[in-house]
């Protein structure tokens, strides 16, 4: 024992001996691999991000020219004496503006036909409003006025002088009111409120398309999910988990759920089509139909979380209630689900958020994104009325030939991933809240 | 020596027994874990089960609340009667033998929820308080039989999980007590204890021992011989000696007895 100089125990501790040194080079190795790993990972996440932020915020905001209009009583009665009264707004309109960006340098009749293609027919709200309010007849009142579509794509520089062709929705000509109005500081930028709580609109006009109905579509979905799916799966998971003997046919029934959690979702599509709404006649693209095809495609995934949940109660706690003649349910219900609850609700929220994000299985069972056209009036239609999701939206713009309707998908991807990411930490919440430690 | 004779077969033949264990066989799996044990368990009197590690004693204790219905792999064989009625037979409820036979167990596992709640919940779910005022004084007696009372008195909704281990060991006998078992199981309940604790639950024993039956698995042969009346030693998963705690540490017929209380099996 008195020859072992490779012993730990001789060297002084200071001087690491080639074990000791090797043992730290490779773990160093294995921190380097860790970090190159993580920061990939982040890069791309944030490469990932800046693109859809960069492509999708433009869907927010809308371009409005904002103008001080002033109307003077002699104008305003001349005006209602006219045959063609809106057209004379648009004229008088029309002259207040090219007075404005141009010192008279262009023709009134000129800038009133940009003006219609620009702004739209702006004589009857200029109209409607002097009559509801003639008391702001000789003073400055500020008018916002939405662009149409084209006129937006010009600013934001999809379309250029080199690309336009001149048509029947922006000639060369508008393109000079454009940029002399811009120069005036006319031209501001606005929350796109059609965005956020519109419905969808038809292919021509991606200006007018919102993602509202389709949110209310799935939150619908979301709910019928929730109200079926977590009581079966978690009813079944305690079933097999805590009071099903061992034997083949639970064998089976395990293999086969962990199977169902992978088939395709189209799958579940096609079986939903043909017994939801084929055989059994539920009303078609509903939420309903959505909500329960979804529901089962989530069932295999709460299931299997909510028996990992309860496989790690440790058994020491079944024991102590068993042991003080505690009946199993009893156990069950006082002891173990209390235990296994945020690793439940955990698997659910996640099973939710990846029905939120499935596409394919609402397109087979017609709930496109074009369906998405009003509000549901009341609690039962909006489960029953034909709704898209966001997804399904998302996807139905994306497949326009509108570049607008290409914004406007990008926009509908964040509130999407608003809405995956407030659920995410709602789960994290919830696991903190109800962690508890033995 | 005479005296003794007599008073042991009075002792055997006095309609007394509380429960009464006859050829019990435990398979876990192939393991064969207790093989063909036979044990009288008397009423009002603490029985104390000695023998090494893995020699099937909590495995035993086990099968006599029935607890080992709980292992798949378990298998248990052969008569264990209570009060003449066979545990094991069908119209028996395992919950109801639960309620009257309570288990200590060898790892203390209180639940992860307050000390007031870990007690009070054997009395909860048997409907033994009807107002919170007899509940609290359930979990006050149960704890000073425990020997807690004083070091959580004042943190009785502080969590049981966060107590030390030799504090969740007596909280698991307040809790087991607190449901007023007519047989107490208790595997190794001092394992963690320091001697005065120790003391206050040898105590406890000698106590609940006035109305109740106590079994006691220990690794200590002071405690044994403290606190039974009678020792079973195993081996193996046998049963090698069974008898009067005096007599099997003084006298002890069996050699292997006899090596493991002088310590040189084990
Ligand atoms: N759940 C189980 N599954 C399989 N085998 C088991 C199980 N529990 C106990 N055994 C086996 O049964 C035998 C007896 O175990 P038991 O726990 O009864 O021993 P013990 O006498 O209580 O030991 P100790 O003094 O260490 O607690 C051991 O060989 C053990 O391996
Ligand atoms: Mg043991």
């Amino acid at each position: 024992m008195t020859d072992a100089t490779q012993s730990p125990a001789q060297g002084s501790l200071s001087a690491y001996d080639a074990h000791t040194a090797k043992r730290n080079t490779a773990e160093k190795r294995f921190r380097a691999y860790g970090l190159t790993a993580i920061v990939i990972a982040l890069t791309l996440l944030v490469i990932l991000f800046t693109t859809i932020i960069r492509s999708g915020a433009p869907a927010f905001t809308r371009t409005v020219v904002e103008i001080d209009f002033t109307l003077t009583t002699p104008q305003f009665e001349a005006a209602e004496k006219k045959l063609l009264k809106t057209k004379e707004y648009n004229m008088l309109f029309a002259g207040f503006v090219a007075d404005a960006i141009s010192d008279g340098a262009l023709d009134q009749a000129a800038v009133a036909a940009s003006l219609e293609r620009i702004l739209g027919k702006v004589g009857g709200d200029i109209r409607t409003h002097y009559r509801a309010n003639p008391g702001d007849l000789d003073t400055p009142v500020a008018f916002e006025l939405s662009t149409s579509s084209r006129a937006e794509q010009y600013l934001a520089g999809d379309i250029t002088r080199d690309t336009l062709v001149d048509s029947r929705f922006l000639t060369a000509a508008d393109l000079d009111v454009i940029d002399r109005m811009k120069d005036a500081g006319f031209i501001k930028t606005a929350l796109d409120t059609t965005f956020l709580f519109g419905a969808d609109a038809g292919v021509d006009n991606p200006g007018g398309a919102g993602i509202g109905v389709a949110v209310i579509g799935s939150f619908f979905m979301m709910l019928v999910v929730l109200v079926v799916s977590l009581p079966v799966a978690v009813a079944a998971s305690i079933y097999l988990e805590e009071f099903a003997p061992q034997n083949w046919f639970t064998d089976l029934i395990e293999v086969n759920i962990s199977n169902l959690a992978a088939v395709p979702s189209i799958v579940f599509g096609i079986l939903g089509l043909a017994v939801f709404i084929q055989f059994a006649h539920l009303p078609q693209s509903s939420p309903i139909v959505g909500g329960l095809v979804l529901a089962l495609m989530t069932l295999p995934t709460i299931i299997i979380a909510t028996r990992a949940a309860l496989k790690a109660v440790p058994p020491s706690i079944r024991d102590a209630a068993l042991g003080l003649g505690a009946s199993k349910t009893q156990a069950v219900f006082h002891h173990v689900l209390p235990l296994a609850a945020p690793g439940i609700l955990t698997g659910t929220i996640i099973g939710l958020a990846q029905a939120l994000g499935e596409t394919a299985p609402l397109l087979l069972i017609g709930m496109v994104g074009f369906v998405a056209r009003e509000y549901p009036d009341g609690l039962v239609s909006g489960f029953t009325d034909a709704n898209s999701a966001m997804p399904a939206q998302i996807y139905t713009w994306a497949s326009r030939a509108d570049p607008g309707f290409y914004e406007k998908a990008w926009g509908g991807i964040i509130i999407l991933l608003i809405f995956l990411l407030s659920m995410n930490i709602i789960a994290i919440i919830l696991r903190k809240r109800f962690e508890r430690r033995w | 020596m005479l005296d003794n004779t007599i008073y042991n077969e009075r002792l055997d033949t006095m309609n007394d027994v509380k429960i009464s264990a006859r050829g019990v066989n435990v398979f876990y799996a192939d393991t064969h874990a207790i093989k063909d044990v036979d044990v009288d368990i008397k009423d009002k009197m603490v029985t104390s089960f000695i023998g090494p590690s893995g020699c099937g004693k909590s495995t035993f204790l086990r099968c006599l609340n029935r607890m080992n219905d709980t292992i798949d792999i378990c298998r248990v064989t052969g008569d264990i009667r209570m009060d003449g009625q066979d545990i094991n037979a069908k119209e028996v409820d395992p919950v109801q033998l639960r309620a009257k036979v309570g288990m200590v167990f060898q790892k203390p596992n209180p639940f992860p929820k307050s000390i007031y709640d870990n007690v009070s919940y054997g009395p909860r779910i048997h409907g033994m308080a009807r107002t919170k005022a007899e509940m609290d004084e359930i979990v006050e007696k149960s704890l000073r039989r425990g020997a807690l009372w004083d070091e959580v008195k004042d943190r009785l909704h502080a969590p049981g999980t966060g107590l030390s281990g030799g504090q969740q060991q007596r909280l698991c006998i307040a809790r087991a007590v607190a449901t007023e078992p007519q047989v107490l199981l208790m595997d190794e309940p001092c394992s963690a204890l320091d001697p005065i604790a120790t003391a206050q639950i040898e105590e406890l024993i000698e106590e609940l021992r006035q109305n109740f039956s106590v079994v006691i698995v220990t690794h200590s042969m002071q405690q044994a011989a403290r606190v039974s009346q009678r020792t079973a030693f195993f081996h193996l998963g046998n049963l090698v000696e069974y008898g009067e705690t005096g007599q099997i540490f003084t006298n002890p017929t069996d050699s292997r007895t006899e090596s493991y209380i002088t310590g040189r099996i084990g």
